[in-house]
């Protein structure tokens, strides 16, 4: 069988137009899922995924194809790039035509010959008795466990016709527990983000949670308004990561995000925060590591398919309280006046001096709320960034420095960016998983936050 | 004459079936389909009328799910050969056995009548993927040119998707489907910037299950729209800001659609409520011991799960379980009367059959039950949305959907829209900003008054409803007349941002 190398040198072969960029893609995965203790679904699934992207000059400008196919097979390789040069030229001139990266810009290629990496089944070998023992244990506890585990592995080469040959593997795992009371009317929640689950320790997670359900004992009714709120690694991620999604440099330019200086411009240089906030992805980042080029499929308001190859670099996305760089495409770059700064597919936030973890936190709350997570975030208002959203999993009522009892969930209706300027404190950055966004986004390290007049707008009846 | 894609025809379907059943078969498989399939998508993005993306993607796979002493073992492949086939269906059944270490109920599915070799085609005239890249684009191009050249307008963004999604299956009890569906999404969306601050405004034009005729016939008034967003979007940077508090709404099609589809849609799937989804989309209100005696709503509201939609986002002939769709109701008089069901969760409780709702988004997806196109049905003889206005002294007229969100057990809901105007004496009087409505879902089903007439109902919908783990989109649609409210919380997302 032809390997993901030769097709795409196979493919930069048959190109006859100006440029071309082929990305082969070679993907294994694994999941199980369970409920009620008990497994559901689960499965083993493998892609193999080319792309080939035509770049043709012509009278009125660059113009580019782009088709991406699944199960390519040799003999339809030429159909494909054939395809791919029919778009070229059939659509019209790229506003983000920019000549090919070269090898002094490329990021690092890894090593190009070595077979496609891959995942299995078997990576869940010592994960799956764990799980199986936690089963057991919840049903003599009467809890139901639910929950969701993943493994997969993507093998990406990129090639292009000016001579450039790359190559990442990227593992991405996660696991989800989630316990319940049996009468479900407490719910408690833990996640990890993981390359290989052999850094999974299920016990503590069960453990975390059964202390969690423990705090629920206690029932307390509170009504919506503003609240001293804690904000565990997770919400925060979840937020964080919204911010950085609405981050792109072109819409902020347009005049269209909360980034935006009204009369022009952006606000790269003033202050979100007066906490020395700094909030920066890095592609070498230990345990968050992730491909270290620009891949890109198709050109969009924050990627362009010329950038392909272009190495990532560390990039403090705000910096001492300051927004200090956008979401950038060389072509934005172009047009923003500020520097070249792409998406890092992680993002992390550190507080100099935040040193607290969250239980110390917890210690020196006089009267407060601690959540767990956060669930269904939506923007409502792009002017401020406003996002509403629910609580999910465990609100607790802290007061004079202990844990007395579990709240009702509330809507929540908050900006992460006007969060930032009421920042009461932080803790240490520790490895985290976004409740909601980890289906996109696994890779972060966020410290616990404590907020001022955090906003619960109104009351949920779910639990 | 519409066919089945000769393309898809010709890949070796039957002998990879063959080759896949025979060999799960072999290994002691209780229950074993197989699903070959082949999903084409195009997307097209242009920016103030200059073309930003063109993505054509072609993916085409198969999976084989096995029950093996009852339990499920589920594993997908790439490679069209039934050597492959073989081999990913001794892979499902490894699956299995390394599952049901940690199984603890026993998977049995309901009973569904073998249908023999059956073909089903959805309802469409002009195959997208038919019509030349560049005939969309200029058209596009042209619908951002005219949006441009009103100075009102900042930027215009233009996006079209289409989709042609076609599928075989077959099962050990003797159904062989195949099937081909196409979708279309266009959307406009036109940037208003005044004194600092900027709004949008976007087309109403739902995503549909058509043909490219929807873009260029007169299903869909795309002159009359476009030539009115520019004085809209106007009108909305003017506008006031709503004062928050309590109001009389009418709700217009173009946004109730999705107040269906989070309140009643996501509440009445019996997977949820049953606590599969409990770790994730969540679980819902409405539990099995609620069917038959929870008024979810007003004696006016009457709810249908339906896959049998002409043009529906979520209609296809047979579902990814080989099961016949159908329609069926769901509330009846307001009252709970009815869930959306898969096999197993048929099977589960007691059901005779499943309504047909097991759907798959890719080769390498195991199925899962997900959302017919659930609809409110408008009153025969109701009334028309200008009456519905007219019956309100102090109120809100809400039109177009935008943001959405709702607990995990389908409670608490907040949404904005694309416009709110005020009422004031039965009249419209001016649009306003920042508003957003909020509401627990019973109390806001039983405070609708009245529905309209079916000169009012309208097909929205959605390509990108989320569910499940590992993460998959389903498209489907939502029927709606307008209908009125009494007495809904009117949020200030100013006030509410802290401003």
């Amino acid at each position: 069988m032809t390997t993901p190398q030769e097709t795409v040198e196979r493919a930069l072969a048959l190109s006859r137009t100006d440029g071309c960029v082929v990305i082969a893609e070679e993907s294994s995965g694994t999941n199980l899922r369970w409920a009620g203790n008990t497994l559901t679904t689960n499965g083993v699934t493998r892609s193999r995924r080319l792309t080939v992207i035509a770049i043709k000059n012509k009278a009125d400008g660059v113009s580019t194809g782009v088709m991406s196919r699944t199960g390519v097979t040799e003999d339809q390789l030429e159909d494909l790039v054939r395809a791919a040069e029919r778009a070229a030229a059939d659509n019209a001139p790229a506003d983000d035509a920019a000549s090919l990266v070269d090898a002094s810009e490329a990021g690092p290629g890894g090593r190009w010959d070595d077979p496609p990496a891959e995942t299995s089944i078997g990576v869940f070998e010592g994960f799956a008795p764990s799980l199986g023992e936690a089963f057991a244990a919840a049903k003599g506890n009467a809890r139901l466990l639910y929950g969701f585990a993943e493994h997969t592995m993507n093998t990406t080469f990129l090639g292009t016709s000016a001579g450039l040959r790359l190559r990442s593997d990227e593992p991405t795992g996660k696991v989800e527990l989630n316990a319940k009371s049996d009468d479900l009317s407490q719910s408690a929640w833990n996640g990890v983000g993981t390359r290989d689950f052999r850094d999974v320790d299920v016990t503590a997670l069960a453990d975390d949670l059964t202390r969690r359900l423990e705090w629920g004992r206690r029932r307390i009714d509170l009504p919506a308004g503003r609240y001293e709120t804690l904000l565990p690694p997770s919400a925060v991620a979840d937020l964080m990561v919204y911010l950085y999604w609405s981050a792109g440099a072109r819409d902020a330019h347009d005049g269209r995000t909360v980034f935006s200086k009204p009369g022009g411009g952006t606000k790269v240089g003033e202050s979100l925060s007066d906490t020395p906030v700094r909030l920066y992805s890095d592609p070498a980042a230990p345990g968050l590591e992730c491909t270290p080029f620009v891949v890109a499929h198709a050109s969009s308001r924050e990627s362009s398919v010329f950038d392909n190859g272009i190495a990532l670099r560390p990039v403090d996305w705000i910096s001492d309280g300051r927004l200090s760089a956008l979401l950038q495409t060389r072509h934005s770059a172009r047009l923003t006046g500020l520097p070249f700064t792409p998406g890092v597919d992680n993002l992390l936030m550190e507080v100099p001096g935040g040193t607290a973890t969250l239980d110390e936190m917890i210690a020196g709350t006089r009267r407060g709320l601690l959540l767990t997570c956060l669930w269904y975030i939506r923007e409502v208002d792009p002017q401020s960034l406003l996002l509403t959203g629910l609580t999910r999993d465990g609100v607790y009522l802290v007061e004079d420095g202990e844990v007395v009892g579990e709240v009702n969930n509330f809507r929540f209706n908050e900006s992460p960016v006007g969060m930032l300027g009421r920042v009461a404190e932080a803790g240490a950055t520790r490895r985290t998983l976004a409740r909601e966004w980890s289906d996109y986004f696994t890779r972060t390290a966020m410290p616990p936050l404590r907020i001022a007049d955090f906003n619960m707008s109104t009351v949920s009846k779910a639990s | 004459m519409r066919e089945i894609d000769p393309e898809f025809t010709a890949l070796p379907s039957r002998a990879l079936a063959d080759a896949a059943l025979s060999r799960a078969r072999d290994l002691g498989a209780e229950h074993v389909d197989f699903r070959l399939e082949r999903i084409r998508s195009q997307t097209l993005r242009l920016s103030d009328g200059s073309l930003e993306t063109a993505l054509d993607a072609d993916d085409v796979g198969f999976a084989v799910r096995v029950i093996l002493n009852g339990t499920w073992g589920f594993a997908a492949g790439i490679d069209l050969t039934t050597d492959a086939a073989a081999r990913v269906a001794e892979q499902a059944v490894e699956v299995a056995k390394v599952a049901a270490a940690i199984n603890r109920e026993r998977i049995e599915l309901a009973t569904e009548p073998a249908h023999g070799e059956q073909v089903w085609i959805s309802a469409y005239e002009v195959d997208p993927f038919d019509v030349a890249v560049r005939d969309k684009i200029a058209l596009l191009a042209d619908w951002s040119a005219r949006l441009l050249r009103d100075d009102r307008v900042a930027h215009a963004d233009a996006s079209l998707l289409q989709v042609k999604e076609n599928k075989f299956y077959a099962d050990t009890a003797g159904t062989v489907t195949t099937q081909q569906r196409v979708r279309l999404h266009p959307v406009l969306n036109a940037v208003g910037i005044r004194d600092g601050a900027f709004d949008t405004m976007r087309t109403l034009a739902p995503p549909v299950g058509r043909g490219y005729e929807y873009l260029t016939g007169s299903t869909w008034d795309w002159d009359g729209e476009l030539a009115r967003i520019p004085e809209l979007l106007a009108e909305k940077l003017s506008a006031p800001s709503v004062e928050a508090g309590t109001y009389d709404l009418v709700i217009d099609p173009s946004n109730l659609w999705l107040t269906i589809h989070e309140s009643i849609g996501h509440a009445t799937e019996l997977d949820r409520a049953l606590g599969y989804e409990a770790a994730y989309a969540g679980t819902s209100f409405a539990t099995p011991d609620k069917l038959g005696s929870l008024q979810y709503g007003s004696k006016v509201m009457n709810i249908t799960g339906d896959r049998t939609a002409e043009h529906g986002l979520s209609t296809i002939g047979y579902d990814d379980e080989g099961v016949e769709t159908q329609r069926w109701d769901i509330v009846r008089d307001g009252l709970f009367v009815g869930y959306q069901l898969d096999r197993r969760i048929a099977h589960l409780t007691g059901a005779e059959r499943s309504n047909g709702c097991a759907f798959a988004d890719s080769p390498s997806s195991m199925p899962l039950q997900r959302m017919a196109n659930v609809s409110l049905r408008p009153a025969p003889d109701g009334p028309s949305t200008e009456e519905l206005i007219a019956g309100v002294d102090h109120g809100i007229y809400v039109v177009g959907d935008k943001s959405w969100s709702i607990d995990m057990q389908r409670y608490n809901f907040q949404f904005t829209g694309q416009r709110f105007y005020k009422i004031e004496r039965g009249r419209l009087a001016g649009q306003l900003r920042d508003a957003a409505y909020q509401a627990t879902t019973t109390d806001f089903w039983n405070s609708m008054e009245a529905v309209g007439g079916p000169q009012t109902y309208v097909l929205g919908g959605a390509f990108n409803c989320g569910k499940g783990q590992p993460g998959q989109v389903a498209p489907v649609s939502h029927g709606a007349p307008s209908a009125l409210f009494r007495g809904v919380n009117i949020l200030n997302a100013v006030k509410e941002a802290g401003k």
